[in-house]
């Protein structure tokens, strides 16, 4: 018995799953298994009795230190995935479909309860600070100690303590803690919304549009800040934004997502050096280049669908200059050459990266 | 900053008090029949000379402007409201202190029981919306909100005075009772006083819970409340930390409001249930022109209206660190 008893403590000690920081991770965790494996996601919202496929079918992987960009335009997925991943969506949204794997563990199964174990410990989110992500009736140093007590467990005065620490680490004087949101700048609310994220040290941190609503000098320090806190703590980074130049500037990897689906993700340099899917070229034509001669934005014409009722196709079909006729009736299966993978008929499977048929020249997108 | 607030919510119901006093004195020298005559109601063949008398005496001889106005303000700030035209001998003071204390129990208690379970129904439906609780407890706080209290109260004493005789139908104590110890009157005023308080509460509880609802609901999709959530914290915690103190900000300034209008809800409640309070004394001094009482009645109530409202400021800076700039 004894032999037994000690045997099983043992084990349980040793069996203590620690992810490549030395962080404890959940019990049922395996360190062998990849931070985060998304499969074929589907978030759905019920509105007025129809459905709206705000995510259907995305699936990726960000592996532990990586940056992973998310973009696209506004209403095409990006916010609902990521509030997905630790399941705080609103009450009409459900996850009907896929798997949202944490070192293996599947956080689609996990009860209302048992996510809480995951949200902000393992994933954190940074929201948009400058606007209304904090609350008006507490002194910041309270806020950010909050999660430390009540998830974390730490004496009143340690979590001061340590939320002192956060604020400093993010470049806001201890001595402003005991400032209300109210008095502070937008960037420093943002700062302040950062130091709260990292408050329970998670692996993966999720900015949803971290840099919107600031000035440009602002929003390069907050880039900044977010770059340096990825390298020094080694964290994982999801960043969700439509400005391909933040993604540009912090991310290893970018994902495209149009209409709820992924249109291509691959190595930042690659996506950008040759984007594959028309939908990419788009957004990245629609960018003004600040070297080039100045010129009228390439825009792309239309707004994306109605995902109560999406096109049976690719759903770019509809606003694609290079649309042929099985992209209105057959969805574009993903395939990955060179490390990027693409969703679109112009690279059937075998392709190898190179278009079927030579599109027609690009169709002008619009009055000039 | 703190002090700058408190200075300047005194000195703006300093200056409101100032103004009501000054509204009353000009309101009641407009009003109809002459102080003199109403003195020496029932004093048979009254001559010039009694009249003159009686006005040298009170000092009505001399002008309203300045002499007589600053008397009374020289008197109102010595707490002198003058005698009663009707009750003779006593003064204003002594008629209002007998009858406040109906007043302040039956609304205090009133406004508190209505506060403390609107506020509470109101967040726990808007919390749980859409649920069953939600359903019902809407629709009775619609219903009460539109029903006028003086309904509410015949219907209540038509139910349980009346037909079931569970409660007394009039009063505070039962007239001419002896009571053989002081908790058999205890008792006895406390039966009297369960309709009126009633009546009360549940006349303001239904607007306390669906303006509190509906601050909650607007609160719960506040991103400080996605925050809170995404923190993995408990329900419990969201809502009494994040949600409720947030909420509670536009039930404040509803039940500071509100006091200016329990005044007129006073009068009939009081009426319905002839509560011997400040609000029947109001009626009775009105209907006898006994005016130096009207006149206290109007300035103890305008002066409790802007207490009220000042505290409700006062408690409004406590909850919001940004009004306290």
């Amino acid at each position: 018995m004894t032999t037994a008893r000690s045997m099983s403590a043992a084990r349980s000690a040793a069996t203590v799953p620690v992810d490549s920081r030395g962080r404890t991770l959940p019990r049922q965790a395996d360190p062998g298994q990849p931070l985060l494996v998304v499969e074929n996601l589907r978030t759905y919202f019920s509105l007025d009795g129809d459905t709206v496929r705000a995510v259907d079918g995305v699936s990726f992987t960000l592996n532990q230190g990586e940056a992973l960009g998310i973009a696209g335009e506004s209403g095409c997925g990006k916010t609902t995935t990521a509030l997905s991943l630790v399941r705080l969506l609103p009450s009409n949204a459900k996850i009907v479909e896929g798997a949202i794997r944490y070192f293996g563990i599947d956080l689609v199964q996990k009860s209302d309860t048992a996510i809480r174990r995951y949200r902000w410990r393992e994933i954190s989110i940074v929201f948009q600070g400058a606007m209304n992500a904090l609350n008006p009736v507490h002194r910041l140093r309270d806020q950010i100690a909050e999660p430390l007590r009540e998830r974390l467990n730490l004496k009143a005065g340690a979590a001061r303590t340590k939320a002192g620490e956060l604020l400093e680490l993010v470049g806001i004087p201890k001595k402003r803690g005991g400032a209300y949101p109210h008095e502070l700048s937008g960037g420093m609310r943002q700062r302040a919304m950062i130091a709260m994220a990292l408050a329970c040290d998670p692996a993966i941190v999720i900015g949803d549009e971290p840099t919107t609503a600031l000035d440009v000098m602002v929003q390069a320090q907050i880039l900044e800040l977010l770059e340096r806190l990825r390298r020094d703590l080694g964290l994982s980074l999801v960043l969700i934004t439509h400005d391909l130049s933040v993604i540009a500037e912090t991310c290893d990897r970018i994902l495209v997502m149009y209409a709820g689906r992924v249109a291509e993700e691959g190595l930042v340099g690659e996506v950008f050096r040759a984007p594959r899917h028309p939908y990419t070229q788009k957004l990245l034509a629609a960018f003004p280049n600040i070297q080039a001669d100045r010129r009228t934005l390439d825009v792309i014409s239309g707004s994306p669908p109605d995902l109560r009722h999406p096109p049976p196709g690719c759903r770019f079909a509809p606003r694609c200059p290079f649309a042929m006729e099985v992209c209105t009736e057959v969805v574009p299966p993903e395939v990955t050459f060179d490390g990027v993978r693409v969703a679109c008929h112009l690279y059937p499977p075998g392709s190898d990266g190179v278009p079927v048929t030579v599109p027609p020249a690009p169709i002008e997108a619009g009055p000039r | 900053m703190r002090g700058g607030y408190l200075t300047r919510r005194l000195a703006s119901a300093f200056i409101t008090i100032a103004l009501i006093t000054i509204v009353n004195f000009v309101l009641f020298r407009a009003m109809p029949g002459s102080p003199e005559r109403v003195i020496l109601r029932g004093t048979p063949n009254v001559t010039q000379a009694q009249l003159q008398a009686a006005r040298v005496r009170w000092g009505l001889d001399k002008p309203v402007f300045p002499d007589q106005f600053v008397a009374y303000l020289g008197s109102t700030v010595r707490g002198d409201l003058g005698y009663s035209f009707i009750a003779r001998g006593r003064t204003v003071t002594d008629v209002l202190a007998q009858r406040i204390w109906p007043t302040v129990i039956l609304f205090g208690l009133g406004e508190l029981v209505a506060i403390l379970l609107g506020l509470a129904l109101g967040a726990y439906t808007g919390w749980r919306r859409g649920g069953p609780i939600d359903h019902v407890g809407n629709s009775v706080s619609l219903i009460l909100y539109s029903t006028p209290y003086f309904l509410l109260g015949m219907a209540f004493l038509l139910i349980f005075a009346t037909t079931l005789r569970w409660f007394p139908t009039f009063g505070m104590l039962t007239a001419g009772m002896q009571y053989p110890d002081p908790w058999a009157r205890f008792l006895d005023f406390i039966a009297h006083l369960a309709l009126p308080l009633a009546t009360v509460s549940l006349g303001l509880v239904g607007q306390y819970a669906i303006v509190m609802r509906s601050s909650i609901v607007e609160t719960l999709s506040e991103d400080y409340v996605t925050t809170a959530r995404a923190m993995g914290l408990r329900e419990g915690r969201i809502l009494g930390r994040h949600a409720l103190p947030n909420a509670l900000l536009p039930t404040v300034s509803l039940i500071a409001i509100n006091l200016g209008y329990v005044v007129a809800g006073a009068i009939t409640v009081e009426v319905v249930f002839n509560w011997p309070g400040l609000g029947t004394l109001a009626v009775e001094a009105l209907t006898a022109r006994d005016y130096p009482v009207l006149q206290g009645v109007f300035l103890l109530l305008g002066v409790s209206v802007v207490l009220a409202n000042l505290a409700a400021d006062l408690i409004y800076g406590a909850l919001d660190p940004r009004v306290r700039t």
